[in-house]
């Protein structure tokens, strides 16, 4: 049964420490994006400098916009020349017939706000159209949430069942002492002495189910941090370091398997002292 | 010491064992509990050191006012009344040593204080000699006098022992009486259940006879009163 119940706890913090890993790097992708996304509005062709000024006046008036820069059409198509490495070559010819729109790039202080933001341009006049990587950022939005509510029932359910399990474990034991315990209470002892061994030991079993998930984190996230994550080429794309990342995380499912095994010797003996 | 006023006791299945008991106890009384066998005296018992609350009335004991006691205070109530079983409640894996220790431990006594206590309660109930041995390799009579040194270890100003010498032949059961009448005698009340006819008009105390959860006769120097 102590077997059972470390071998709970150790089930329970190895899916915990999972899931931890990978929701705290997905927000951390999640939050890459997030930083990485601007909003381009395409000023139409006829307007005329006065209009374009307007234009600007008019976007940095809303609240929510953190940064204006505009971008004429000109330094649009180094970009997008620069982008294109050797093919942009080709693109070199309309250098002198340029087809590219005016832009201003706007980036808002809340990501979030980024939708509210661009339709409000999209109504301006002179405002030919208006791009944002919309349909990326709002899929990983809800990746993002999807995944960390099913991990968060997930830990939960787990973090139960290692409850119920060590407190039935301590039941046994404190069964198994009961007589001791009706002496103890019978010559005077207080609650507080008679529950203090069987605290300790719910944190042991506690502690003791959470060493080899802190092994498992350590060692598979070494593993990931040097061998894969050279593989990610994207530059939005990174795992967090492994140090202090790793070590934190450790933290986290000691306290975690701590706080399990307190809690089930506490559920348990609380029963016991009635009377 | 005691003073139990109009105290009933119905329990959860609707047994009656208690139907309005008024008793007063005297600081170093000895008194016999006898009665009839579910005729309330266990219930008696168990309302002095608070293992049962009374449905109806007062209990005081030791001014501790028992009706209304928060159970965080139990313990230290627990701790001035010495309790003695017909089946001793030892730990049989303790030595005698550890079981009368025990008592001391509880109350996180220093470990000097406990071997000096605990030997001179030993030597007063005559098993200094035998402190290292465990329950089981010990008589009937001499397991019941550890179960009295536990419980006077801590020196309390009551004992309650409910049929001490229920098991015990009579030889031994005398040996018990006169360990009790030592305690007693110096100041230390004693609330004894008993069936043996013989203890009560032998050695003469105050006699409560209890029937139907209600004192049926309260005497000095009183008898036994049942044919069995």
């Amino acid at each position: 049964m102590t077997i059972a119940s470390v071998g709970a706890v150790t089930t329970t913090l190895i899916l915990v420490g999972a899931f931890l890993a990978l929701m705290l790097n997905l927000n951390q992708v999640a939050g890459n994006i997030e930083e990485d996304v601007e909003i381009k509005a395409l000023v139409e062709v006829t307007a005329d400098e006065a209009q374009v000024d307007d234009i600007r006046q008019q976007i940095e008036n809303i609240p929510e916009v953190a940064s204006v820069d505009y971008s004429s059409k000109e330094e649009e198509l180094n970009g997008l020349i620069e982008s294109m490495g050797e093919q942009g070559e080709t693109w070199e010819m309309f250098e002198q017939d340029n087809p590219l729109n005016d832009a201003f790039v706007i980036k808002t202080a809340d990501p979030l706000d980024t939708f509210d933001v661009a339709s409000e341009i999209e109504e301006f006049d002179n405002i030919q159209e208006v791009n944002y990587g919309e349909d990326v950022v709002q899929n990983l939005f809800r990746f993002n949430k999807y995944a960390r509510n099913i991990g968060l029932a997930l830990i939960i359910g787990l973090v139960f069942t290692a409850i119920f399990l060590i407190s039935n474990t301590i039941k046994i034991t404190i069964m198994a002492r009961s007589k001791e315990i009706g002496i103890m209470k019978l010559v005077g002892a207080t609650n507080a002495f008679i529950r203090w061994p069987f605290f300790i030991e719910g944190l042991l079993l506690g502690v003791l189910g959470s060493v080899i998930p802190i092994a498992a984190i350590l060692s598979g996230y070494y593993y990931l941090d040097t061998n894969v994550s050279q593989l990610i080429t994207f530059d939005f794309v990174s795992l967090m370091p492994f140090n202090p990342f790793a070590w934190q995380l450790s933290l986290i499912i000691l306290g975690i398997g701590a706080v399990i095994g307190v809690w089930g010797s506490v559920m348990s003996v609380r029963k016991f002292l009635k009377v | 010491m005691i003073d139990m006023q109009g105290v009933y006791k119905t329990y959860p299945n609707g047994v009656t064992a208690l139907n309005g008991i008024d008793v007063r106890i005297e600081q170093g009384e000895f008194v016999y509990v006898v009665g009839p066998s579910g005729a309330g005296k266990s219930t008696f018992i168990k309302m002095i050191f608070r293992e049962e609350k009374p449905t109806k009335g007062t209990v005081i004991v030791n001014n501790h006012k028992l009706h209304d006691l928060k159970w965080k205070r139990v313990p230290y109530l627990r701790r001035n009344i010495g309790v003695v079983y017909q089946d001793f409640k030892l730990l049989p894996k303790m030595t005698v040593f550890e079981n009368v220790a025990f008592a001391l431990e509880v109350i996180e006594e220093t470990p000097k204080v406990i071997r000096k206590r605990v030997m001179e309660v030993l030597d007063q109930v005559g098993l200094k000699n035998k402190a290292r041995f465990i329950p089981d390799e010990l008589s009937g009579g001499e397991q019941q006098r550890v179960a009295i040194a536990r419980a006077i270890v801590n020196h309390p100003q009551l004992v309650i022992a409910d049929e001490p010498t229920g098991n015990l032949d009579p030889e031994t059961s005398w040996e018990i009486m006169k360990i009790l009448e030592e305690i007693n005698a110096a100041g230390t009340t004693i609330l004894m259940a008993t069936h043996s006819k013989e203890i009560v008009n032998t050695i003469k105390k105050r006699v409560i006879a209890i029937e139907d959860g209600l004192v049926v006769r309260d005497e000095h120097r009183g008898e036994y009163g049942y044919e069995i």
